[in-house]
């Protein structure tokens, strides 16, 4: 398996003078084979980095977008092992570094080593818990780590400094910069404290810091493109398209031309 | 008792909370250690207690109960708290910390309504805006707690994600947390949720056990043999339980609400027939199915729906400090209409719980028995009517 995916693709991005374009969408939502589909199709239409959502029962950092569509998942009986099976069959076809992003709870029922080991057979990247600070994140890190795989973690407008510098420390791959205080979903506003805080993280690290939560429109990315960070996640924008998409067999060509209407002329260019 | 990491009960607990949050924790922490050790703090707190919650609460030997029994059975008259339950305990105490740390904005999550009502009578009585997250299901089953938070000034909203019960409402109250985190004090009800909040709750449910244990003392001139009290969370029943902790000639039993049955798969027996999961904010045993998915609890008694418990109760069942054992939904009715006749005290639904164990141990004629009545049963009376399939006659 090879290490250091994440890294090398900001590399290459940075050397075309590009910023990442980071797409979630939840697996399994509306089904595993759309999603077998999406992985395959989005890297092509402007996606650098594809975060994959488990699902989970009690989704406590997200908006309604992604509940739902953790709901639509776990309706077809989608699992953690179900995803990590599916990834694992398609490792030879998937074009770009993918994040598995899990609530805690399914990890750890089955069992952190059994988890990464079937994570690296994934061939997995990075991997992210949003209910996991650093202080409880140990155990976990050393076995993922053991398989390659990346741990990144969040920071928040209401981190202190001396978390900041903690995180930056400990997060690989890339630092996940939370941009507001609240849950995923889609805003109109932004807020004003980004280029401050993401100014503050880079003063502490050279690692690359990407900016999600919240943002869904080119305005935005463009906005975000000028702070100084190198890469953006959208996630609840992506996942509306998918769900006013469910019954239409055109889905995945519909979040392919909603991605490139996104990362299109704003991101240096797809 | 054995020294612990930091924010845990032997393995569990812990800060299981997405960064944002991680600050505000850390400062509820030290902000609660160091009001702890303030005499001025702890002297208002008391008084409140005192005069305006009406504690000490009386325990009380249930003379006929005791006979029926075979044990002398006392009775922790919790239901006698001002709002008909412990959980006024709690409330008071954060809100007063809230107060502390400048918050003006309180939010709380309730089942039975219990905790709801109890936060917004605190928030009332200080004059802070609250508002409580309440599951579509509890409000359906608990009308009337959901009319006095309202009369109390406090906005009840109605949350219609997943079981529409405690657990949602958790969830809900996590989110509106997350982003509100700097102007807003999130009020738990239960020894649940993230590092602090377990320690903080039990802290203030343990004069529960504190008085019981002078009251005791005073009526018996020894320490009981059991003490008995139900389990959704944990509160009432870790107030009972701690200041007990180190005298180990007294036996613990906590009662988990069995529902129809625990063959069912239909009831919120966590202790019993959970697994260590994380939920909340906290690792402790809890009701998941084989993927790891949190599975919906089911109670006859809205304040035990719930399929998380406290870490430190995990703790206890660990170290075999306590023994959990769970009744059905029928036999707490049993109980319920059991208390009501032989003693003239109408229980809370979930307090039902707690007394139908009794029936289950075989006493010893001179074995003293406490159980917690942690609340009345007014709340329930609409549940019971419709059971019985007629109208409480108004």
């Amino acid at each position: 398996m090879q290490k250091n995916r994440i890294d090398r693709k900001f590399a290459e991005l940075k050397k075309k003078n590009k910023k990442a374009f980071i797409a979630f969408i939840t697996a399994g939502d509306p089904n595993l084979e759309i999603t077998k589909q999406l992985i395959l199709r989005l890297p092509a239409a402007g996606v650098d980095i594809l975060e994959l959502g488990a699902p989970f029962s009690d989704p406590l950092a997200d908006g309604l977008t992604i509940q739902r569509a953790s709901e639509r998942a776990l309706s077809q009986g989608v699992s953690l092992t179900k995803i990590l099976d599916l990834l694992k069959r398609m490792k030879n076809e998937v074009r770009v570094p993918l994040v598995l992003l899990s609530y805690y709870n399914p990890i750890y029922k089955l069992g952190i080593k059994k988890f990464a080991k079937l994570a690296s057979d994934a061939e997995v990247a990075g991997l992210i818990i949003p209910d996991l600070p650093l202080e409880e994140s140990k155990e976990l890190k050393k076995e993922m780590n053991k398989q390659g795989i990346d741990i990144i973690f969040l920071i928040a407008p209401t981190s202190t400094e001396k978390r900041i510098k903690a995180i930056c420390k400990q997060s690989q791959g890339f630092i996940y910069y939370v941009s507001r205080t609240g849950i995923t979903g889609v805003r109109k506003e932004m807020p004003k404290d980004i280029k401050e805080n993401v100014h503050k993280i880079k003063d502490f690290s050279s690692k690359p810091v990407v900016v999600g939560f919240g943002i869904s429109n080119p305005g935005q990315i463009s906005r975000i493109k000028n702070m100084n960070v190198d890469g953006v996640v959208v996630g609840s924008a992506i996942v509306n398209v998918i769900e006013k998409n469910l019954r239409n067999k055109d889905l995945v060509r519909e979040v392919e031309k909603f991605i490139f209407h996104l990362g299109h002329g704003h991101l240096g260019g797809v | 008792m054995m020294s612990m990491k930091k924010g845990y009960f032997g393995e569990f607990g812990g800060q299981f909370v997405p960064e944002t949050l991680m600050t505000a924790l850390g400062e509820l922490e030290r902000e609660y250690k160091r009001l702890k050790k303030d005499k001025d703090f702890q002297r208002k707190l008391a008084y409140y207690l005192r005069e305006y919650v009406g504690r000490p609460t009386p325990l009380y030997f249930a003379e006929r109960l005791s006979r029926k029994m075979g044990a002398k059975i006392y009775l922790k008259r919790e239901d006698l708290c001002h709002t008909g339950a412990h959980k006024i305990n709690n409330t008071l105490g954060q809100i007063l910390l809230a107060r502390r740390m400048g918050k003006q904005r309180i939010i709380a999550e309730t089942g039975a309504g219990q905790h709801g009502v109890a936060v917004a009578t605190a928030a009332a009585m200080f004059g802070l805006l609250c508002e409580v997250y309440m599951g579509e299901e509890d409000i359906r089953r608990q009308g009337l707690n959901v009319f006095r938070m309202k009369l109390l000034g406090t906005k009840v909203i109605p949350v219609s994600s997943g079981s529409k019960t405690l657990k949602d409402a958790c969830n809900e109250a996590i989110r509106d947390w997350v982003t509100n985190v700097r102007t807003t004090y999130y009020l738990i009800g239960s020894v649940v949720g993230p590092h602090p909040y377990p320690m903080i709750v039990r802290d203030f449910q343990s004069l529960i056990g504190k008085e019981a244990k002078r009251q005791i003392l005073k009526a018996e001139k020894r320490l009981p043999d059991y003490l008995i009290a139900c389990i959704g969370g944990g509160s009432n029943s870790i107030g009972l339980f701690h200041p007990f902790f180190n005298h180990r000639e007294v036996k613990f039993i906590g009662v988990e609400a069995g529902g129809l049955g625990i063959k069912t798969g239909k009831h919120a027996a966590t202790l019993y027939q959970g697994e260590v999961g994380i939920l909340h904010g906290s690792k402790s045993y809890l009701l998941q199915d084989k993927d790891g998915q949190v599975k919906i609890a089911h109670s006859l008694a809205p304040g035990l729906d719930y399929p998380g418990v406290g870490p430190e109760h995990s703790y206890y069942k660990r170290i075999g400090r306590c023994k959990y054992f769970s009744v059905t939904d029928k036999e707490a009715l049993k109980a319920f209409e059991m208390l009501s006749q032989t003693e003239g005290i109408i229980p809370a639904l979930e307090s039902a719980h707690a007394l139908a164990y009794l029936q289950k141990i075989d006493f010893n004629k001179d074995e003293i028995v406490i159980v917690c009545l942690s609340g009345r049963g007014d709340k329930d009376m609409n549940i019971i009517s419709k059971i019985k399939n007629q109208k409480p006659k108004i």
